[in-house]
């Protein structure tokens, strides 16, 4: 190859200090100026401490054990500490994960973005002000003059990635570290600040690094891809051939995890619904002040939605649309303001116990749905304090089943929410959930915080069990691949309103709704090959 | 980990000598504690007494031994009072919030803003000066600071989704209360209740020694302090033991508290 290569990493090993465990062993990859190289990964597989190796920003607890990172001909990890902030910043940017944190809160926009140029370039305070309001604007942010003087905590998520954006790409850097960029934002924004990283990188001519666990993201924009399991890069190639053609089976198995369509199912939709929810309007209460009340925020404007016997409907939309609160409220966590709740038919409010034993729900976040105090076998076994009917050695032995059909066994049953993985905890979950025999399911992202292939394994153990008990479920999601698999039905909400509800086939192949087809434009429709790859295929917005 | 077990070794070993010589003072002295003799006063550390006898010859030891009964009584009642009123105080204040929060948090909030040790002798002058006026001043001095802490973890703990689990489930209230939150709060309670045992046996020293605790003759490491004073340059015995003693268990309670905290997480079992 005649092109200097921009940056060369050549058997990069890493080990955690103490215990002389190697947690990055032997990787090898380049990296052509202008390119846009994709390392895909779950947790625990190395990618972002190999990245952080790059530029030599490793936690003390890590310590390099071998290898080369080459930059620019130059050997990185053989530079002084101030040849690397000179570096860092003006040649190689980094944006993470995280944009609540990533920006300092207690400085203003114009300030945090100052920065960078006051250190790398020699530019006067006028020239500094006219670069940063052109990248602003730039970045979409609407009033660039007003940002300058704003602080973090007044924008969203996604617009604060953008302004994480603009701060890297003010300095033009050569290479770009985009660590899980959008792995944070919902779908819908997460495609937006992706399509500004690229334009504006392959305008500047930057060259990205982009980590991430999201394989089809990251397909999307990429041209060659690493994957990295348990430190190791187990397969290199183009994105099309890893893809279309994977030939280690650790590849395979992240790509036979994408949700793929569920199978059409009879719903019987004409008897009484299971639950309806009538005109749901709920308003939060306004910030108190000293002497007035402020203003009470409407999240649901008179929603109405049905779930008919054994089916499951999806609420999908981005954050802020309500789907959460519809979900709380129909679960009774939040009171609905005007509107009713009917359960088979009566009222929800008339028989509150019936209903309690009934309608269950499956929180997101496993790590703070379990009570870390109590054993998993007394967890589940809570579920069914108030069953009638039930003696304690039934409770025992039904407890112990449960846990069997989530795929936990009687080992699992002493131990506590943190010694098990994060897909364990959710299962544990969704045992709590079902052992009781609900009628009726909440299910509030089950499966967004976990990892790829273990979101493809709770997914199937959720559909079996809802095939096995038949129960009613409202699944809320973000992720429409999720949806697409799973649900029957799919009701779309934006802004505290459904905008559009249908069979999920109808949604998904012949959307109406312009928010739809965005939403819809974030994931890829795969076409399975025999060989175990997959060809992305991408809708459009139009 | 290992520093943990070792320190809570030592924090153990210095409590379990406190309580056994406390229970032993119960049955057996090896002088009686209040006899007065006028051949031995002032008797330097050595044989037949041990750590000494006082200007009116009675044994040091054996008013030490009597004392760390009275020091292990007044600091455990102290503390049970603290714990359970100010738990109860602060479950009830972080659960309910709105207008019952804001009244006994104001409540809290002015007693607060007393020192323990003036508020403790406020109370002193309305009790009397005894071992049960003591318990008293010095529990209702402490249980802000409780109920504040039990509060606060209350708060933060009501907001989680394991709370929310619970009420989907249909538990009431006050099962979800005590079977969640309150398991939940140990950790915080477990380090004020040893620290403030700790307070209590220094506050009840130090009232003593200011001549408002328990009256002599009988003797309590404070009032031993305080008469201990005036001799300090003939007989140098008469203070330090008392202050070791004091030192000693306040540190051994401090580790141990330690050492308790993170054995009654389940999260610190698994970490080696």
């Amino acid at each position: 190859m005649t092109q200097e290569k921009l940056l060369s990493v050549r058997n990069l090993s890493l080990e955690i200090t103490h215990r002389g465990f190697n947690v990055v062993k032997d990787v090898s990859f380049d990296l052509e100026p202008g390119e846009i190289f994709g390392i895909v990964g779950e947790s625990g597989s190395g990618k972002s401490l190999a990245t952080r190796a790059l530029i030599s920003l490793l936690p003390p607890a890590i310590r390099k054990t071998g290898g080369q990172v080459i930059y620019k001909g130059r050997d990185i990890t053989s530079m002084s500490e101030a040849d690397l902030r000179a570096m860092r910043g003006a040649e190689v940017g980094l944006v993470f994960q995280e944009p609540m944190t990533s920006l300092n809160p207690s400085m203003t926009i114009g300030r945090q973005l100052e920065e960078g140029l006051i250190l790398h370039t020699r530019d006067t305070p006028a020239e500094r002000r006219a670069k940063i309001l052109a990248m602003l604007e730039r970045v979409g942010i609407r009033d660039p003059e007003g940002a300058l003087v704003s602080y973090p905590h007044e924008f969203s998520g996604g617009m604060r990635q953008r302004i994480m954006l603009a701060s890297v790409m003010l300095l033009k850097p050569a290479l770009l570290i985009a660590d899980e960029p959008t792995t944070a934002l919902d779908a819908v924004i997460q495609r937006d600040v992706m399509e500004l990283m690229v334009e504006l990188t392959q305008a500047e001519g930057t060259a990205v690094l982009l980590i991430s666990h999201d394989l089809p993201m990251v397909a999307r924009y990429t041209t060659r891809i690493v994957v990295m399991e348990k430190g190791s890069i187990v397969e290199a190639g183009t994105t099309e051939q890893i893809l279309e053609t994977p030939q280690h089976p650790y590849t395979r198995k992240l790509l036979s995890s994408l949700p793929v369509r569920g199978e059409v199912r009879a719903i019987n939709i004409t008897s009484a619904p299971m639950v309806s929810a009538r005109n749901i309007v709920v308003d939060y209460p306004g910030r108190k002040s000293l002497l007035k009340k402020g203003a009470a925020k409407r999240a649901l404007y008179g929603v109405s939605i049905d779930i008919h016997e054994g089916e499951v409907v999806a609420l999908v939309g981005g954050s802020g649309s309500g789907k959460t609160t519809l979900g709380r409220t129909i679960a009774g966590l939040v009171r609905e303001s005007e509107g009713e709740i009917l359960f088979q038919g009566r009222k929800r409010d008339a028989d509150w116990k019936d209903y309690r034993l009934n309608c269950q729900m499956v929180f997101q976040d496993p790590y703070s749905s379990l009570d870390p105090r109590m054993t998993i076998l007394a967890l589940v076994e809570e579920a069914l304090r108030l069953v009638p009917g039930i003696d304690r050695a039934a409770k025992k032995k039904r407890a112990y089943e449960t846990l069997e059909e989530v795929g936990l066994s009687a080992e699992y049953a002493l131990r506590y929410p943190h010694e098990l993985s994060g897909g364990q905890r959710q299962r544990v979950a969704i045992a709590r959930a079902i052992a009781r025999r609900p009628r009726f399911l909440i299910a509030d992202e089950p499966v967004s915080a976990l990892d790829v292939t273990v979101r493809a394994q709770v997914l199937t153990l959720f559909s079996d069990l809802q095939k096995r008990y038949g129960f009613s479920c409202l699944f809320i999601s973000h992720d429409l691949g999720v949806v697409e698999q799973v649900a029957d039905r799919v009701v779309v909400m934006q802004d505290g309103r459904i905008i559009e509800q249908g069979d999920r086939d109808t949604i998904f192949d012949t959307p109406k709704e312009a928010y739809t087809r965005r939403l819809l434009s974030a994931i890829p429709a795969l076409d399975l090959n025999e060989t175990g790859g997959v060809k992305l295929k991408w809708r459009l917005e139009n | 980990m290992k520093r943990f077990t070792l320190n809570g070794m030592i924090g153990g070993v210095l409590v379990s000598i406190l309580l056994i010589v406390a229970a032993i003072g119960l049955f057996w002295t090896p002088f009686d504690p209040m006899k007065l003799s006028f051949t031995a006063r002032l008797a330097a550390p050595g044989a037949p007494h041990l750590l000494g006898t006082d200007e009116f010859g009675r044994d040091v030891l054996s008013r030490l031994m009597i004392g760390a009964r009275a020091s292990v009584w007044i600091g455990c009642l102290t503390v049970g009072f603290a714990v359970v009123v100010g738990t109860l105080i602060g479950l009830i204040s972080g659960y309910a919030r709105g207008w019952i929060d804001g009244i006994i948090m104001a409540i809290n909030n002015a007693l607060l803003a007393f020192p323990g040790i003036l508020l403790a002798l406020g109370l002193l002058a309305v009790f009397g000066a005894n071992a049960y006026g003591i318990i008293f001043a010095l529990g209702i001095a402490y249980t802000p600071s409780m109920a504040r802490v039990v509060r606060g973890a209350v708060l933060s703990l009501r907001e989680r989704e394991f709370v929310e689990a619970s009420k989907i489930m249909g538990n009431g209230e006050i099962y979800t209360m005590l079977r969640h939150i309150l398991p939940n709060c140990l950790a915080p309670i477990t380090v004020l209740a040893t620290s403030m045992f700790g307070w209590a046996i220094l506050s009840e020293s130090a009232l003593s020694f200011l001549g408002l605790g328990v009256p002599p003759p009988a003797p309590t490491w404070g009032n031993m302090l305080a008469a201990g004073r005036p001799f300090i340059e003939q007989a140098v015995w008469l203070g330090l033991f008392p202050g070791l003693c004091i030192a000693l268990t306040l540190l051994g309670i401090n580790l141990l508290g330690d050492a308790l905290r993170d054995k009654l997480d389940p999260r610190m079992r698994g970490l080696k």
